[in-house]
Order: C-alpha cells, then structure tokens, then sequence
C-alpha cells in the first residue's frame, strides 16, 4: 500500500510539472515543440552520465537542460536563417538528437545504466525501490520523488514570480518587445524549465508519454475554461486525477503504469470535448436544439 | 514636399531597412512635430507598418536612425506606446479585457512587481476613455472587431505615454468605434500628444489627421495635410492605382456599393 502511494505521488508531481509548463506551450503554439525537446534531451542525459559516472540527478538535470536549450536554439535557427518551415524545423532536430541519444545508450551499454525501453516508456512502478539512502545510512523515501518535487516547486516559483511577463510574450511577443520585455530571454527560459521538467518525467513516464502530459491536461483545459489562471488550476487538478486514475487502470489490467497515465489523460480529454460548458460539442448540439 | 520642424517628437533620419538584403525603406528623412495627430499613407507594401517597427526597435534599421524626442527609442521606451495590427495576436487567447488592458501597465512595473491600487484605477479610467468599462471581465474571445480595437486602444492609453503608434486601427472596425477612436485621438493631440498611425482609407484622411506622411518605399512628401494632401502628390505615391482607387472611392461614397466589414 505504501508504494502504490510512492507511484502515486510521483506521477502526481510529475504531472502536475507538465501541466503548468503545458499551458504555455499550447498557447504558444508549441505543444510540439516540448515533444521535441522530451525526445532531445537524450543525448544530454547520457552524455551528463557518462561524464558524472552515476546517476547523478543534478547532473543528469544540467546536462539536459543544456540540451534542451540547444534543441530550442536550432530549432529556431532552421527556421529563422535556414527559411524552414518551423514544423520541419521540429522534425529535423530532434529526430537526429534522438537518434544519437539511442546510438549512445547501445554503444556504451556495458557503461551506462539506461536502458532503451525505459527511457521511452519510463517505469513507474519501480519508483518504490529506487530509494534515496544519505551517506550516514538513513533512507529517505524514493529518489524520484525528491527529484519530481524539488522540479515542481522551481516551476511553481517560475510561474508565479514571472507569471506576467511569461503572460505577456505569450499573447502579444510585439507589444512585449515594445515596452522592453525580451521575448528571446523569456522563450529560453521557458524552454530550459520543459527540458529540466522532462528529465525529472523520464524515469517515471518516459520519454515518450511525457508529451502526453505536457500537451493532454492543458488541452483539456483550454476547453472548459477563458482564463489562464484557471486553465492553470485546471491542469494541475487533471494532472493528480490522472496520476490515481492512471494507477488504478494498470492495476485493474495489469498493465503499464505510465500507459494508463495517457490513456487516463485522453480519456479526460474526451470528456471535456464532449461535455465542456461553452465548447463541448453535445453541449453546442443542445443549445442549437433549444434555439432551434 | 518634406516639412522638417524644430524640436520634433519623431525624428527619421536616412532610416533605410531590408529584409533579406532587399530594401523595403529607403533612406527616410522625416520629422513629426509634437502634438500632432498624423497618417502614414501609401500603397500596399509601402513599408508603412515596417516604419513603425523599425522606430519600434521590433525590426533592426540597415541604415540611418530614428530618435523620438532627440533621444534613442531604448531610452525613451516609456514614452511611447505601441498599437500591434489587430490581427496579430490569438484573440482565443484565455484572457480578459481587463487582463489586456493591465498589460499596459506591464512596462512600467518591471520585474517581480504586481500591479497596485494605481494601476488597477489607470486601467479602470483608459477603459472608460474607450468607452468598454462594462466589458471588463468579458473573455477576449466573445468580442466584435470594433471592440478589440478598442481593448487595443485601452492598454495603450493605460501605458500613459507622450508618443502613440497605431498600425492600421480602424482595419475591420464599424462605424461606431471609428468615431470612438478618432474622438479619442483628437483628445489625445489636444493633451499635447503625439498620435502617428498608420492609415489606408484616402477618403477619410483629411477629416480625421493634420499630419500627413505618404510614403511609398521612398518619402514622398511629409508635411501639413493641406500641403501634402494634393492630387499630385497622392498620384506620386500611389502612382497609377490611384486613379482606380479614387474611382471605387467616389462610386463607395454615393453608395453604390455596400462597404463590407473585414
């Protein structure tokens, strides 16, 4: 019972990191964006772990924050000086960067203790024995949760002291420019919090459904609410929904944790599209009924 | 026909941009004088909007420089506010009328601060200036054109600056707000503000501005509308559409055909 809570928990923190950071990404019309950098960020973890010998958190946290940026920085570059489409853009950097991650993985298997499958689904269920034990011998509870809350309260404290300028560039980049609001600084620093995000989501979602919950959550919101405040609340609120509901379908059948995440994620999705007050299109069916 | 002033609020000086090494402005030479309400006219493609933005620093000049009351624009931000193209920004946007409006505010807050009692009555009274004070919690999405326009015109007001620069803010509008916004530009020039904007409709030019800049990749004239509001130079910066253009404008003024709203 207490590692169902760990595996729990951890997904909770994980999800509700994504869903913050999420609704900025879809409104700035960069949902893909943040998959590109979930799958970029590889090579930057293994190379952090090679360098580090361990898995290191902090490390593994610079290594691919670094690269993530970079994944930022060249997307932006193809499209700005290459003349790339930016969907193109998207689709040439970070399938490479990924590539290499995965070259990097099998060919210094013997070295590195990553393995392929888990990167991609990530693994969940093993958050209750990967504990963090100090050097004098005490153990503190599960790394991954250290790790996914200590990244949760640095997003929480980014959104919230930056709240307005983060607002601001996202709805109108000119106006920002205009009165001296860096929309370059502030799309990097937004970036480097998904890159440091999605490390923190690895172990436990991986890096495939990542994208799941940086995109789903806020997605859903933006159909039941006009605000952003509340779009943000709302987010936060699936990302817990997701995370027990998540657990609870793999145990029924059972599955894969992370997998039911998604299909948890997707399932709200689909509900809010149904039935959401002002966009759902059964609610729409009956209002054209009643008018009619 | 180029009009220079001393003491002047917008200063252009050779101001040449390109995009792509292919020039869309070409060495502008220009003043505007303080307290003027003034249209930047030309054709499609004169780089009239460009013109705002490179004054803006949104688009770096190749050559020459622009300074607004003698000074660099990095140094005189807060006096000056800026009016984007409507269509320039998502108006699905999960914000309120009053949430754009603050962001007016934004430039003059800096970093880390949250707006204050003074801020929320600046907001309050540039709402009322446009006449949206009871739509302030209304969503973005759920309004007309005519009233984004005035939400737009709202945070610049609330920026509370001495320069405004307005790309096209009677696109798409009825003709309502129209009157709306031009009362409130006269008011403006009447404070002693300087109103530049950038204006495509002829027929209206000489009742709403008394500053008029044609432009058409070059300067063609810059000076009083009186001056420079002449056939001849009109025919200069439109060149031969404008014969076209007047036409369909005369047929539109005896209401032959409907105006349609963007």
């Amino acid at each position: 019972m207490e590692s169902a809570l760990w595996i729990i928990l951890a997904g909770t923190l994980v999800a509700t990191s994504c869903g913050i950071l999420g609704c900025f990404l879809i409104l700035r019309k960069m949902a893909m964006v943040g998959d590109a950098i979930s799958h970029a960020v590889l090579p930057g973890i293994v190379i952090a772990f090679l360098i580090s010998g361990s898995r290191d958190s902090v490390t593994m946290l610079i290594g691919a924050g670094l690269i993530g940026i970079l994944t930022t920085f060249l997307i932006e570059f193809f499209h700005k000086k290459g003349k790339l489409q930016t969907d193109a853009s998207i689709g040439v950097t970070f399938t490479w960067l990924f590539a290499i991650g995965v070259i990097m993985i099998t060919a210094f298997a013997g070295q590195v203790d990553l393995d392929q499958d888990c990167v991609l689904y990530g693994e969940i269920a093993y958050v209750p024995i990967d504990l963090w034990i100090t050097d004098g011998g005490t153990v503190m509870g599960p790394r991954v949760v250290y790790i996914a809350g200590t990244v949760l309260v640095l997003n929480i404290l980014f959104v919230s002291i930056f709240y307005k300028e983060l607002f601001l560039t996202t709805f109108d980049p000119a106006f920002a420019s205009a009165i001296g609001i860096s929309t370059a600084l502030w799309h990097y620093l937004l970036m480097g919090a998904v890159s440091v995000t999605t490390v923190a989501s690895f172990e436990s979602v991986g890096a495939i459904l990542v994208v799941a919950l940086l995109v789903a959550p806020p997605a859903t919101a933006y159909l039941l609410t006009h605000k952003l405040k509340q779009m943000i609340l709302i987010s936060v609120i699936l990302g817990v929904l997701i995370s027990i509901s998540g657990y609870f379908i793999a145990l029924l059948f059972d599955g894969s944790i992370a997998g039911a995440m998604a299909i948890a994620a997707g399932f709200f999705f689909a509900l809010s599209y149904l039935f959401s007050p002002q966009n759902g299109i059964l609610i729409k069916k009956k209002i054209d009924m009643v008018e009619a | 026909m180029n009009i220079q002033v001393e003491d002047p609020a917008l200063e252009l000086h050779d101001l040449t941009v390109a995009y792509d090494k292919k020039p869309v402005l070409w060495g502008i030479d220009l003043t505007v004088p303080k307290g003027k309400l003034a249209c930047i006219c030309g054709p499609n493609g004169a780089g009239k909007s460009t013109l705002i933005k490179a004054v803006m620093d949104l688009i770096p000049a190749t050559g020459g420089y622009s300074k607004i009351f003698g000074k660099e624009f990095s140094e005189v931000r807060k006096e000056v506010s800026y009016v984007p193209q409507r269509e320039t920004v998502d108006w699905d946007f999960p914000a309120s009328v009053y949430d754009v409006v603050m962001m007016g505010r934004y430039g003059e807050l800096g970093l880390f601060k949250r707006p204050r009692m003074a801020d929320r009555e600046v907001v309050m009274d540039s709402l009322r200036k446009v006449g949206m004070e009871n739509f302030k919690d209304r969503q973005i999405s759920q309004l007309s054109g005519g009233q984004q326009q005035r939400v737009f015109l709202a945070r610049a007001l609330a920026q509370q600056s001495e320069v405004y620069f307005m790309d096209e803010p009677f696109a798409g509008v009825d003709a309502a707000t129209e009157k709306a916004i031009v009362s409130i530009l006269k008011e403006m020039s009447e404070n002693d503000k300087t109103v530049i904007v950038v204006h495509h409709d002829l027929q209206s030019v000489e009742k709403y501005f008394d500053w008029v800049i044609l432009l058409n990749l070059r300067l063609v004239a810059s000076g009083p509308t009186e001056d420079v509001f002449t056939n001849e130079l009109l025919q200069e910066a439109y060149g031969g559409k404008l014969s076209l253009l007047s036409e369909v404008g005369n047929l539109m003024k005896q209401k032959k055909f409907p105006q349609r709203e963007k």
